[in-house]
């Protein structure tokens, strides 16, 4: 069968793109193999392992579990999309590195974006709520510990961020 | 593990969306699709067309007044759960909302469109049974609405047509005197419960005069057992364990690579005794509230 290829308009990080899909893309792999903005990784491909989420008009969601068809009219963002303007390190970002919140780096953008968004909407998260913001990523390298701290560190620098400005 | 091919129509009103899923037996509803696409991508499901009804106007709505919460098939877990008037109208429903899936899967997944997936291992379809709730479909014959003791006949089985649109789902309201509660105990917080356990009480004069017991991954489709006889108005260590008999004659755990059956059996045992107990308790401060 020759499958019908769908024209959509995807606007990822504030620029438009288009984009010749077929209905069976995943919004995963339109980002990484139509758009090259292979940052935004692909571990499960079922939902559960969370290195795909992205941010979808703010919110996180799994790339994976999406179609890329369905995506059409959203504000996307990846982990592309979360340095500051002048390309130096996001502040979860930043806190990630000071932390040592990552080892292999493979589920690394998955949770900078959880976080991202986590942090919007509790910018002052107990450490409780920093573990609970992280649930749904998995990690195999870093045992949580410094992922968790790192969530609180990033809360802090947002917070020097804020009142530096 | 990619979705096989299949035609993508993504219709802009009820009528048109109805009308691609009458042209084609095959097709299916895509809404949040967090369980959908999973069995696309594993090939354990691959439709010939999918009607993505996310473009739908009007169907994003949670309404909750005096009779009950209503939701329409476009809202968002997260929608639902983060919503004053849903708990305050049946808090069993933002209890059991926190345990689905994680927050980023709830960001997208609908409330309606788990329903209708009828997976027993889900929260909301065992707590759309305990409480006597019902979905109301749009087909070509017009609404229905579906009790949901009818609504769940099979493993990932439900009584809907395949020209049918779930649109709505309805939770009715706490009764006065009633409590409620929730509990369920997964590997990790937000994955697939072992076993979950909701209860609704309803009390006068502080003793039992009902208690209804909803059951997940213990039974092939969402379970619901009547323990009023067994618990006799009391919820003494006794009593509990009475109940809990009378829920493991009806239920049927069985074993996967999460759990044993015997296993399952003795968190439905303690899981029954805890949640009983907290609905009871919930029951009577509702009640006192009433009063004062």
């Amino acid at each position: 069968m020759t499958e019908e290829i769908h024209r959509i308009r995807l606007r990822v990080n504030g620029v438009e793109h288009e984009v010749a899909v077929p209905a069976r893309r995943l919004l995963s792999d339109a980002l990484r193999h139509d758009l090259g903005l292979t940052g935004t990784h692909v571990g499960c491909e079922h939902g559960v392992c969370g290195a795909c989420t992205i941010l979808v008009d703010g919110a996180p969601m799994r790339s994976c579990l999406t179609f890329a068809v369905s995506a059409a009219g959203s504000e996307l963002t990846t982990v592309e999309g979360l340095a500051r303007p002048d390309g130096s390190l996001g502040p979860v970002q930043q806190a990630f590195r000071e932390c040592h919140g990552l080892q292999c780096g493979f589920c690394t953008p998955g949770f900078l974006t959880t976080i991202t968004a986590g942090l919007a909407e509790n910018p002052d998260p107990t450490e409780d709520e920093a573990r609970d913001m992280v649930a749904g990523n998995l990690c195999r390298c870093t045992g949580y510990q410094n992922i968790v701290k790192a969530v609180c560190r990033a809360a802090e620098i947002a917070r020097e961020d804020r009142d530096s400005a | 593990m990619k979705p096989a091919p299949f035609d993508y129509v993504r219709p802009g009103s009820l009528g048109e969306a109805l009308q691609a899923l009458a042209g084609h037996p095959e097709a299916k509803v895509l809404a949040g699709g967090q369980s959908l696409v999973p069995l696309l991508s594993m090939r354990l499901a691959a439709p010939a067309v999918l009607v993505d009804i996310n473009g739908l106007p009007d169907l994003d709505h949670v309404r909750a007044d005096a009779d009950g919460v209503r939701i329409g098939a476009l809202a968002r877990h997260a929608q639902v759960l983060r919503d004053p008037d849903v708990a305050r109208v049946q808090p069993l429903v933002p209890l059991a909302l926190a345990d689905v899936a994680h927050a980023t899967i709830r960001n997208r997944g609908t409330t309606v469109g788990s329903l209708v997936h009828a997976d027993a291992a889900a929260e909301m379809p065992m707590v759309l049974r305990l409480l006597d709730g019902s979905v109301d479909v749009v087909g070509p014959q017009g609404r229905r609405t579906i009790a949901a003791d009818d609504l769940y006949v099979g493993p990932l089985e439900s009584s809907l047509h395949h020209d049918e649109i779930a649109v709505e789902a309805f939770f009715p309201a706490l009764a006065g005197g009633s409590g409620v509660a929730f509990e369920e105990i997964a590997r990790r917080h937000g994955d697939y419960a072992m076993c979950g356990v909701a209860a609704v009480v309803a009390v006068e004069d502080g003793r039992v005069v009902s208690a209804r017991a909803g059951y997940l991954s213990v039974s092939d489709v969402p379970a619901v057992v009547d323990l009023t006889e067994a618990l006799d108005g009391e919820t003494t260590p006794a009593a509990l364990a009475r109940a809990a008999d009378a829920a493991l004659a009806v239920l049927e755990p069985e074993t996967d690579i999460h759990a044993t059956a015997d296993y399952r059996a003795h968190l439905a045992r303690v899981l029954t005794a805890r949640v009983v107990t907290a609905a009871h308790q919930h029951a009577r401060q509702h009640a006192r509230q009433e009063q004062s």
